[in-house]
C-alpha cells in the first residue's frame, strides 16, 4: 500500500503539476502541430485566438513542474536533466519559437507566414521533445553516488522516438478536440477529421509504447502481468478501450465539449498508467522518491504554500478561462 | 569528480549569456507594470481618454516584452539542472523551494490575469480590467522579491545546516529568506526596473517631442518619466551606497575587487577613478586615485584603515578586472541618470520641459541606459561572487552536470543565434511601436475583426468606447 508521508505527498503534487501542464499546453502545441493542416487568415487566427488569452497560463505548469521538480526531488533534478540535455534544450528552443510567435504574428504581417511555420516548428519540436524525455525516464538511466553515469546518446531509442511520436499524436488530439470546442462551421469541420486521425494515430502508439514497456525492466513487467497486480492494472487498459470508444463515437456524433473530455481522460489513463509503471521510482532503476525527497522542513515549508495558493490559482484560472468562454469569432459577431 | 575546464567555461558562458538577455525583458515588464497600473488608475479616477490612449499604446509594446520575458525564463529554470546539476543538489532543499514560492505566488498571478489585462477590457468592465492589471504588476513584483531572495541566499548564504549527503539543509526559513543581502537587492533592483522603464518612457517621449510630435499624450509621458527620473535617480544611489555598504560586511573581496584594492591601506584608501587591475601581479596598473575618498565612501571616513585583497587568499578572489570595469560603468551611468533628472526639474522650473531640445537629446541617448546599467550591475555582483557559487561554500568549479564540453559549445551556440536572431526580432518589433506616436484612440490589441474573441450572448462594445461595471 501506499504509505502517505510528505514525500509521496509532494510526488502527487509534481505528478498533478506535470499532468496540468501536458493537459493544458498539451491542447496549445496540438493546435500548433495542426497549424499547417489549418487555413490561412482567418481559420488560423481564430484557431490562434483560441488560445491566446490562456497559453501563458498554462505554460506557467511546465515551471511549475519543473521548479518543483527541483525543490521536491532535487537529486532526481539533477540526474534526469543531465541524462536528457539535448531534448531539454531543443524543447526551451522550441518553446521559444512558439511562445513569440504568439505575439510576432501579429505584428508583422509581411512575416505572418514565418511566424506561423516557427509557430508550427516550435511546438512540434517542443511535443517530441517532452515525449522522448518521458521515453528517456521510462527507459531507466544509469546513476552512481548522486550523478548521473549513462553516456551521451542514452536517450535516443527506438522506445524514446515512439513515447515522442505518441505525445505529438496525443497533443494534435487535445489541440483538434479543443477547437471542435471554441471553432465553428467549416474549420471545425475540418478538425474534427483531423481529430479522427489524431485518435487514431495516438491509440496506436499507445498501445506500443504499452508492449515495449514491458520489455523494458523486469519490474515493468511484473507490475502489469504478476498477480494479482494484474486485476488493478488491466483496468487501465480496458478502461482506455472503453473511452477510445466513446471518443470515435462522439466525433462521429459531432458532439462538440465530449470528444475534448474524453480526450483529456485518456490523457489521465495514460497517466496512470505511467504511474503503474514507475510507482515507487521518480529515476526508473535507480532512485525512488524517498531517496531523491528533499529535506523533510523545505516540504512542510512548500506545503504551506502550496496549500494556500493552489485554490486561489485554480479559482483565478478558471475565471480566465470563463471570461473567454464560448466560440472564437463566429459569423454574426464584430 | 574532475571538471573538465573547457566545459565549466562554456557552461559559465551559456548561464551567463542567458540570464544576461533574459534579464533585459524582466525589469521592463516590472517597471511598465506598474507603470500601465498607474495609467489605467488615473483613467479611471480623472475620465480623461489621454491616460487610456496611454495605457493602450504601452500594453501592446508590454505584451510583447512579456511573452519574450517568459520564453527566456523558462530556459533558466531548466538550466539549473541541465547544467548545474550538483549545486542544483545540494542546494535545492533551499533554492527550490523559494523558487516554488515564484511560481505559485507570482508566475501563476501573472499569467492568469495577463489574458484579461491584454484582452479582455470589454468583457469584464473596468474594475475587473484594472484589477486585472494590478495582480500582474503586483505578480511582477512578488516574483523580484523570492528570485532575489534565492540570489541573494546564495551570496550571504545563512539559516541552513550542512547534511551528510552533501546537501544545503534548511533551519530557518525566516533566516534564510530575510538574509543580509537580501533587503538591499530587491530594493536595488525594484529600483533600477523603475528607473530603467522611466529612461525608456522618456526616451520615447523625447523622440517625439524631437520630431515634433507634441500631443499631449506625448507630453503627459514625457513629464511622468522626467519625474520618475529626478524623483528615483537619487533614492537609487542611496540604496546602491547602502549595498555596498553591506557587501563590504558580508563579500569583502567583491568590494576590494571592483574598487581595486589589491593593497591594504593602514590610514585611509585612496579611490581609484582609472587603472588596468592585474590579478597575476596582484597589482592595480596606470592607477588614477583621489586619496582618502574610498575610504570616505566605504567606511564614511576618510582616515579608517581598509584591508586590500592582499589579505584574501589568491584562489578566493573574483577576477578584478571585469567588476572593476562593469561597477564603474554601471556608476557612471547612474550619475548620468541623476544628471537627467536634475535637468528636468531645472527645465520644468524654466517652463521649458518639453522645449528644450538638448534634454529631449539627452533622455533620448539614456532611453537603453538603464538596462545597460541592469546588466552591468549584475555582472558586478555575480563576477564578484566568484570563485563561488553559494558564497565561501560550493565553488562555481565544483557545481557542473557531467556534460561534456561539445554538448555545451552546441547548445551555447544554439542560444546566441536564437536569441539574437528572434529576440533580435522581437525588440525590432517594440522599437517600431515606439517610433509610432501616440494618438486618441489608440488601438486596442483586440483590433482584428475576429481577434481576440467575441463571446455569444455578450453585446460586444464599440471600439474605444468601453463599458463600464453596472
Amino acid at each position: 500500500m501506499i504509505d502517505f508521508d510528505l514525500t509521496t505527498v509532494w510526488a502527487f503534487i509534481i505528478a498533478f503539476a506535470v499532468f496540468a501542464y501536458v493537459v493544458m499546453d498539451g491542447f496549445d502545441l496540438g493546435i500548433g502541430i495542426l497549424f499547417p493542416a489549418i487555413t490561412v487568415g482567418q481559420g488560423r487566427n481564430r484557431a490562434m485566438n483560441a488560445i491566446a488569452p490562456v497559453w501563458d497560463g498554462n505554460e506557467t505548469w511546465l515551471v511549475m513542474g519543473g521548479g518543483g521538480l527541483l525543490a521536491a526531488f532535487p537529486l532526481a533534478y539533477s540526474v534526469i536533466l543531465p541524462a536528457t540535455y539535448p531534448l531539454v534544450i531543443a524543447m526551451l528552443l522550441g518553446l521559444i519559437f512558439r511562445g513569440v510567435a504568439f505575439e510576432f504574428r501579429w505584428r508583422d504581417e509581411r512575416h505572418r507566414p514565418f511566424w506561423d511555420f516557427a509557430f508550427f516548428g516550435g511546438s512540434l519540436v517542443a511535443a517530441l521533445s517532452q515525449g522522448m524525455i518521458l521515453g528517456a525516464i521510462l527507459q531507466g538511466i544509469r546513476v552512481t553516488g548522486r550523478v548521473y553515469a549513462g553516456s551521451w546518446w542514452d536517450w535516443l531509442t527506438p522506445y524514446t522516438l515512439l513515447t515522442g511520436l505518441g505525445v505529438v499524436a496525443g497533443y494534435a488530439l487535445l489541440g483538434a478536440c479543443w477547437l471542435i470546442w471554441k471553432l465553428e462551421g467549416d474549420v471545425q469541420a475540418k478538425v474534427r477529421r483531423l481529430a479522427v486521425r489524431a485518435a487514431v494515430a495516438t491509440l496506436a502508439l499507445m498501445a506500443a509504447v504499452s508492449l515495449y514497456n514491458l520489455s523494458l525492466l523486469p519490474e515493468y513487467r511484473h507490475r502489469w502481468l504478476g498477480t494479482p497486480e494484474i486485476y488493478f492494472s488491466s483496468q487501465v487498459p480496458l478502461l482506455t478501450l472503453i473511452v477510445a470508444g466513446l471518443l470515435f463515437y462522439g466525433l462521429a456524433k459531432k458532439w462538440e465539449l465530449a470528444p475534448l473530455l474524453l480526450a483529456l481522460t485518456l490523457f489521465l489513463l495514460g497517466m496512470i498508467g505511467v504511474g503503474v509503471t514507475m510507482w515507487p521510482y521518480v529515476v526508473p532503476g535507480a532512485l525512488t522518491i524517498w531517496d531523491a525527497a528533499t529535506a523533510a522542513s523545505s516540504q512542510r515549508f512548500m506545503l504551506v504554500g502550496f496549500l494556500i495558493t493552489i485554490p486561489l490559482i485554480l479559482g483565478y484560472t478558471g475565471w480566465a478561462y470563463w471570461v473567454f468562454r464560448g466560440k472564437v469569432g463566429g459569423e454574426g459577431y464584430h | 569528480m574532475l571538471t573538465d575546464p573547457t566545459a565549466l567555461l562554456l557552461a559559465r558562458w551559456q548561464f551567463a549569456f542567458t540570464v544576461s538577455f533574459h534579464f533585459l525583458f524582466p525589469p521592463f515588464t516590472i517597471g511598465l507594470a506598474a507603470y500601465l497600473a498607474v495609467l489605467e488608475g488615473l483613467w479611471l479616477k480623472t475620465g480623461k481618454a489621454l491616460y487610456l490612449d496611454l495605457f493602450r499604446y504601452w500594453l501592446k509594446i508590454f505584451a510583447i516584452n512579456f511573452a519574450m520575458g517568459v520564453v527566456s525564463g523558462i530556459v533558466l529554470s531548466y538550466q539549473f539542472g541541465t547544467n548545474w546539476a550538483v549545486f542544483s543538489d545540494k542546494a535545492g532543499p533551499i533554492v527550490g523551494p523559494l523558487m516554488a514560492y515564484e511560481v505559485l505566488t507570482a508566475f501563476f498571478l501573472e499569467a492568469g490575469f495577463l489574458g484579461v489585462m491584454l484582452f479582455g477590457m470589454e468583457k469584464v468592465g473596468r474594475g475587473l480590467h484594472f484589477t486585472a492589471t494590478v495582480c500582474v504588476a503586483l505578480g511582477t513584483l512578488l516574483s523580484s522579491f523570492w528570485i532575489l531572495a534565492a540570489n541573494s541566499w546564495m551570496q550571504t548564504p545563512q539559516g541552513f545546516e550542512m547534511g551528510a549527503n552533501g546537501q544545503f539543509l534548511p533551519l530557518s526559513w525566516w533566516a534564510i529568506i530575510f538574509n543580509p543581502s537580501f533587503p538591499y537587492r530587491l530594493f536595488h533592483t525594484v529600483v533600477a526596473s523603475f528607473l530603467a522603464t522611466a529612461l525608456v518612457v522618456g526616451g520615447v517621449g523625447g523622440w517625439h517631442l524631437l520630431r515634433g510630435n507634441a500631443t499631449p499624450q506625448v507630453k503627459k509621458m514625457f513629464s511622468m518619466a522626467m519625474w520618475m527620473a529626478a524623483l528615483v535617480a537619487p533614492v537609487q544611489i542611496v540604496i546602491g551606497d547602502q549595498h555596498g555598504l553591506n557587501t563590504l560586511e558580508h563579500q569583502p573581496a567583491k568590494i576590494l575587487a571592483l574598487e581595486g584594492d589589491y593593497l591594504s591601506h593602514a590610514d585611509g584608501a585612496p579611490l581609484y577613478l582609472f587603472g588596468w587591475p592585474n590579478d597575476r601581479t596582484q597589482h592595480l596598473d596606470y592607477a588614477v586615485g583621489i586619496p582618502k575618498l574610498g575610504s570616505l565612501i566605504l567606511k564614511h571616513d576618510p582616515d579608517a584603515p581598509l584591508a586590500g585583497l592582499d589579505t584574501i587568499p589568491d584562489d578566493e578572489q573574483p577576477p578584478a578586472a571585469i567588476v572593476f570595469w562593469s561597477f564603474r560603468l554601471m556608476v557612471g551611468l547612474g550619475l548620468l541618470m541623476f544628471a537627467l533628472g536634475l535637468l528636468s526639474l531645472w527645465a520644468r522650473w524654466r517652463g521649458a520641459l518639453y522645449s528644450s531640445r538638448f534634454l529631449q537629446r539627452f533622455a533620448l541617448a539614456m532611453s537603453p541606459m538603464g538596462f545597460v546599467a541592469i546588466i552591468a550591475g549584475w555582472v558586478t555582483t555575480e563576477v564578484g561572487r566568484q570563485p563561488y557559487l553559494v558564497y565561501g561554500l560550493l565553488r562555481t568549479s565544483q557545481s557542473m552536470s557531467p556534460v561534456g564540453a561539445s554538448a555545451v559549445a552546441t547548445s551555447l551556440l544554439a542560444f546566441v543565434v536564437i536569441y539574437f536572431a528572434v529576440f533580435g526580432v522581437g525588440i525590432w518589433y517594440i522599437l517600431r511601436l515606439m517610433n509610432a506616436p501616440p494618438h486618441p484612440h489608440e488601438e486596442t490589441l483586440a483590433k482584428d475583426e475576429w481577434a481576440p474573441i467575441r463571446t455569444a450572448g455578450i453585446t460586444p462594445a464599440t471600439q474605444g468606447d468601453v463599458e463600464g461595471e453596472p
